[in-house]
């Protein structure tokens, strides 16, 4: 074969090789956005399948000292972000009347504003965008809080109890946790059972905003995404993934559905073990509530006990001031 | 055309396409691995404890001792037609926890039920009790200390019955539950909402019947026994809490913790003897029942009861303050 006929043999080849790049970038950059990536390979089965975050087991409970644990409950302060809007005012009268009492700050990112309650003005019709104003926000105004909970006006949460699961977790490590939810290949937390982020992934995410092509604030994809599923995409891109909140026995504390559901979904799947066969004595989050619905539940958790159960918990939670609800 | 222009590309073009393809993929791929590798290292420092220890209480303390001694026995109001829709729910929440518990029927079961020789229907609730109440006397007197009935929608907390019960002697006349008025000078209490009877207020509401004093002198149970209590000199007690709030509830929680604005009395509350209360001070913290609780709802109270509790929380009410 003479020279001149192997470059001309080549040329086509690299032609051929440059088409082939163009066409995988381009099809890279389609499927950026989308819930189906055509990368999908067997490396990321592997490692996907251990995420969840457990809550401490007794044993590991005693194995801090009181010093420590005195430290602990310092830093252990919850900044609540509660979106709430006008039209659903019965679900932001409820929240702040029952469980956004026990956040150490709660503070409530309206899409407009209304003269019933107060809240921060977000002006902000598109929930994408106003979630990212939101935890723009509330990182800038964190103070010495450390841990981000993000609730949709109809989660209910035990404060009380996220803080029994951030135990022995260092917000400086990036974490992103709540009920882990897969579409297609993106896994992503439930809005509406609850999103905790610690300092370090909100501060990762923060920085994220900036980069449009990363995150946009205005979706870039052929089709529209869910709020939260933008926030696992943007957070993926600075390496925090998706985990879902267990207690030690592996059952999941944030719940997208109420606890009367759970319950009666429950007495179908488990008849002779209804309860414990349900659901954690340690959940964090149920949802689909209505606000009356909502007292009742700070009445059953905060209030109604049988006469007798003492428990020798590690930490000590003491009531909100201005409260009889709880 | 199309045809001889497809021709014209040499495969060395489709091997070039290909590798292209393949090597971007590649380098994107190395991309994103590096990322996923700060997730599994997360994985590992977040599992610390594989133990596993179910979050209930650890102990019950010694100091409850005269609470827990007292043997209560309940008895269930219900029907063949509701054994499997409803009777068997509550035993399978909060009926085992009485030291003895008997299902009242019109005819004896498996389930296992006490036949009491009187029909089904509204109109015999009264026979029903009555003869309840026989048979408990008859053949349980020494087996018990007090005395409980409810029916098959009402949802009992048995531990803090036994709180409530631990200051009264059953050898005095005491009559607990619901206080409703009027019909009777005294008040009588709401079947639904579950009362208690001493044994001395059993002993006299069976003396009462085979004495004459007392008759099947209206079907409406609750209210017909409370004229009996009356006639037989046991007076209603005040079933409420150290902080006056009620512990024994004709309807569900819903109807009566809810936070209302100020407003007339609802219907459900136009009975009340004491002063009515809406809102979260109606209940007390160690409340002893709630009425017209559906299947479902019982195990809801069940877990929000005994399982679901905010970690190391120190409840506002503390039972045992004097003061």
């Amino acid at each position: 074969m003479s020279a001149s006929k192997v470059l001309s043999e080549g040329g086509s080849f690299f032609k051929g090789m440059l088409m082939g790049g163009i066409f995988c970038l381009v099809l890279s950059l389609l499927a950026s956005f989308s819930p189906i990536s055509i990368s999908g390979t067997e490396e990321h089965h592997h490692q996907h399948q251990h995420h969840h975050v457990q809550a401490p087991s007794k044993d590991e409970l005693k194995s801090i000292s009181d010093a420590d644990m005195q430290q602990l409950n310092e830093e252990l302060r919850v900044y609540c972000v509660i979106m709430v809007q006008p039209k659903a005012l019965v679900y932001w009268a409820a929240a702040l009347d029952t469980w956004s009492k026990h956040c150490d700050k709660a503070v409530f990112y309206t899409s407009e504003n209304s003269k019933a309650l107060d809240a921060v003005d977000l002006n902000e019709k598109d929930d994408w965008a106003r979630l990212r104003k939101a935890l723009k926000h509330a990182y800038k105004h964190a103070g010495n809080l450390r841990w981000f909970f993000v609730a949709q006006p109809t989660t209910f949460a035990i404060i009380e109890n996220l803080k029994y699961l951030l135990l022995t977790k260092d917000p400086n490590d990036p974490f992103y946790m709540g009920n882990l939810m897969k579409s297609g290949e993106l896994e992503y937390v439930s809005f509406d059972s609850g999103i905790v982020l610690s300092y370090e992934a909100l501060r990762r995410l923060v920085n994220t905003f900036e980069d449009e092509a990363k995150c946009p604030e205005r979706g870039r994809a052929l089709w529209k995404l869910s709020d939260d599923k933008q926030l696992a995409a943007c957070l993926k891109y600075t390496g925090v993934f998706a985990e879902n909140g267990e207690d030690a026995n592996g059952k999941g504390l944030f719940n997208s559905q109420s606890v009367y559901r759970m319950i009666t979904d429950s007495m179908k799947d488990n008849p002779n073990n209804v309860v414990e066969g349900c659901c954690s004595d340690m959940a964090v989050t149920y949802s689909g509530m209505t606000p009356n619905q909502m007292q009742v539940m700070m009445f059953g958790v905060y209030r109604l006990r049988p006469y007798g159960h003492d428990f020798h918990d590690v930490l000590a939670f003491y009531p909100p001031k201005d409260s009889d609800n709880d | 055309m199309l045809r001889m222009r497809l021709a014209h590309l040499k495969p060395q073009f489709f091997a070039g396409l290909l590798f292209g393809f393949l090597a971007f993929h590649f380098f994107l791929e190395l991309n994103r691995s590096a990322e996923e590798s700060v997730t599994f290292l997360t994985y590992i420092r977040a599992i610390e404890g594989q133990q596993h220890n179910h979050t209930v209480a650890d102990e019950q303390t010694p100091a409850k001792t005269t609470a827990q001694s007292i043997r209560i026995l309940c008895w269930i109001m219900t029907g063949p037609k509701y054994l499997e829709s409803r009777t068997k729910h509550i035993k399978g929440t909060w009926a085992k926890r009485c030291d003895i518990v008997l299902y009242m029927s019109s005819e004896e079961t498996d389930f296992p039920t006490v036949g009491l020789n009187v029909s089904e229907g509204r109109e015999n609730l009264y026979w029903k009790t009555i003869r309840a109440f026989q048979y408990v006397y008859e053949h349980h007197m020494d087996d018990a200390d007090w005395f409980v009935k409810a029916d098959d929608d009402t949802y009992m907390i048995v531990e803090n019955l036994r709180y409530a019960l631990s200051k009264y002697d059953t050898e005095t006349p005491v009559y607990l539950g619901r206080r409703f008025y009027p019909f009777v000078k005294n008040g009588y209490m709401a079947g639904g909402a579950g009362y208690v009877l001493s044994k001395e207020a059993l002993r006299r509401f069976i003396n009462g019947f085979s004495s004459g004093s007392c008759t099947h002198f209206s079907e409406i149970e609750d209210m017909a026994l409370g004229q009996c209590m009356q006639t037989m000199g046991v007076e209603p007690t005040d079933s409420r809490d150290i902080k006056g709030r009620q512990r024994f509830h004709a309807y569900p929680p819903e109807n009566h913790v809810v936070r209302q604005p100020p407003r007339p009395l609802p219907w459900y509350l136009v009975y009340e003897f004491y002063p009515a209360v809406e809102g979260p001070r109606s209940c007390s913290d160690l409340s002893v029942s709630f009425h017209y609780i559906h299947p479902d709802m019982l195990y809801v109270l069940d877990y929000l009861t005994y399982h679901l509790r905010p970690y190391g929380y120190k409840y506002r009410f503390n039972p045992d303050e004097t003061t």
